[in-house]
């Protein structure tokens, strides 16, 4: 077993060089300088009275890219919790190891990463912030409470938490759905309501997405207390 | 351009650990490696714009990536887990020790 895998060692560099030439090359060919979308992105940023470029791209501009990217995220919590983990098994290993310090330092640090993480929704339509920041920091709050064994692992699997998950995912299909009641098209949000429509799938989203997070964590740090070790 | 070609690097060097690297959570890192070279030539070439700064597309096309990157690397590190303790091995190239199905 062992001289098959030294005599293939040449084969990997060989691709990996290969691989950097293409991409190199691909890169080369473009030219220096290009106009790019910025100006025409900060019109539209201005019409649609979300002052943040990015957030006006992710929502609005390319919400088709977003609504596909938080399927991807649903599916892949939903394949990693269908693992079977046992969230038991992940409690007794961490019961009783974090000590005074971490334990109320958590309970004091949770509140605030709330707080954070609805900041960063609700400035994230006029600066840097947004749904999957927002989110990112709810999810470390709920994984930092479960690891100094504040929150228990296994809620990490119950029903509340698959609403909290799907909700996000569910009330963006509605509203890009909605419009196409009256004639128009996919995610084509009317022009009156437009940024209450992104502020509300905002703040789902971080929720679904805090939720996804944790749910990966946990089920990702379950899996290898699911089956019987041999 | 350096950050281009910093991504450029890490692609091929993603590439390298992928094929070579015999340890399954190795490839899972690779995979990621494969992929911040993606981003890094994405916001390399969105700041080609002479005037308005950078182009928001491609930042907000990464920040997608981003995303899919930690669903990806979730749902990886889950299976490789998984995979071990069925098996109680960390490659795809070794037989399980005897007395396994």
């Amino acid at each position: 077993m062992r001289d098959p895998a030294r005599r293939i060692t040449i084969l990997p560099i060989l691709a990996s060089l290969g691989m950097l030439a293409i991409v190199a090359r691909a890169v080369l060919a473009l030219p220096p300088t290009a106009a790019g979308l910025a100006e025409e992105m900060q019109a539209g940023a201005k019409s649609t009275g979300i002052k943040n470029v990015v957030t006006a791209v992710l929502l609005d501009f390319r919400g088709y890219d977003t609504l596909l990217e938080i399927a991807v995220l649903m599916l892949a919590t939903v394949a990693v919790l269908s693992l079977r983990a046992d969230p038991a098994a992940l409690s007794r290993r961490i019961a009783g190891r974090a000590g005074p310090v971490l334990g109320s330092l958590s309970r004091t640090l949770a509140p605030i990463m709330i707080i954070v993480a609805g900041h960063l929704v609700w400035v994230g339509s006029s600066e840097p912030g947004g749904a999957f920041q927002g989110g990112a920091v709810l999810g470390a709050a709920g994984i930092l409470l479960v690891l100094s064994g504040y929150a228990q692992p296994a809620w990490a699997g119950q029903q509340v938490v698959r609403w909290v998950l799907t909700v996000g995912l569910l009330a963006f299909i509605g509203v890009a759905l909605y419009p196409m009641l009256e004639g128009g098209a996919l995610l084509e949000y009317p022009d009156e309501s437009r940024k209450s429509l992104i502020l509300f799938i905002e703040i789902l989203l971080t929720l679904s997405i805090g939720a996804s997070i944790l749910s990966l964590f946990m089920a990702s740090a379950l899996a290898d207390t699911g089956g019987e070790r041999p | 351009m350096i950050y281009t070609f910093g991504g450029v690097l890490l692609f091929a060097l993603g590439t390298y650990g992928l094929i070579a690297r015999r340890h399954l959570i190795h490839k899972v890192i690779s995979a990621n490696f494969m992929g911040s070279g993606v981003f890094l030539i994405l916001i390399g070439l969105g700041n080609r714009t002479p005037e308005n700064g950078p182009d928001p597309v491609p930042q907000a096309m990464v920040l997608t990536g981003i995303v899919v990157t930690v669903a990806l690397t979730a749902l990886g590190l889950a299976i490789v887990k998984r995979y071990y303790t069925a098996t109680g091995l960390t490659n795809l190239d070794d037989e399980p020790p005897a007395g396994d199905a």
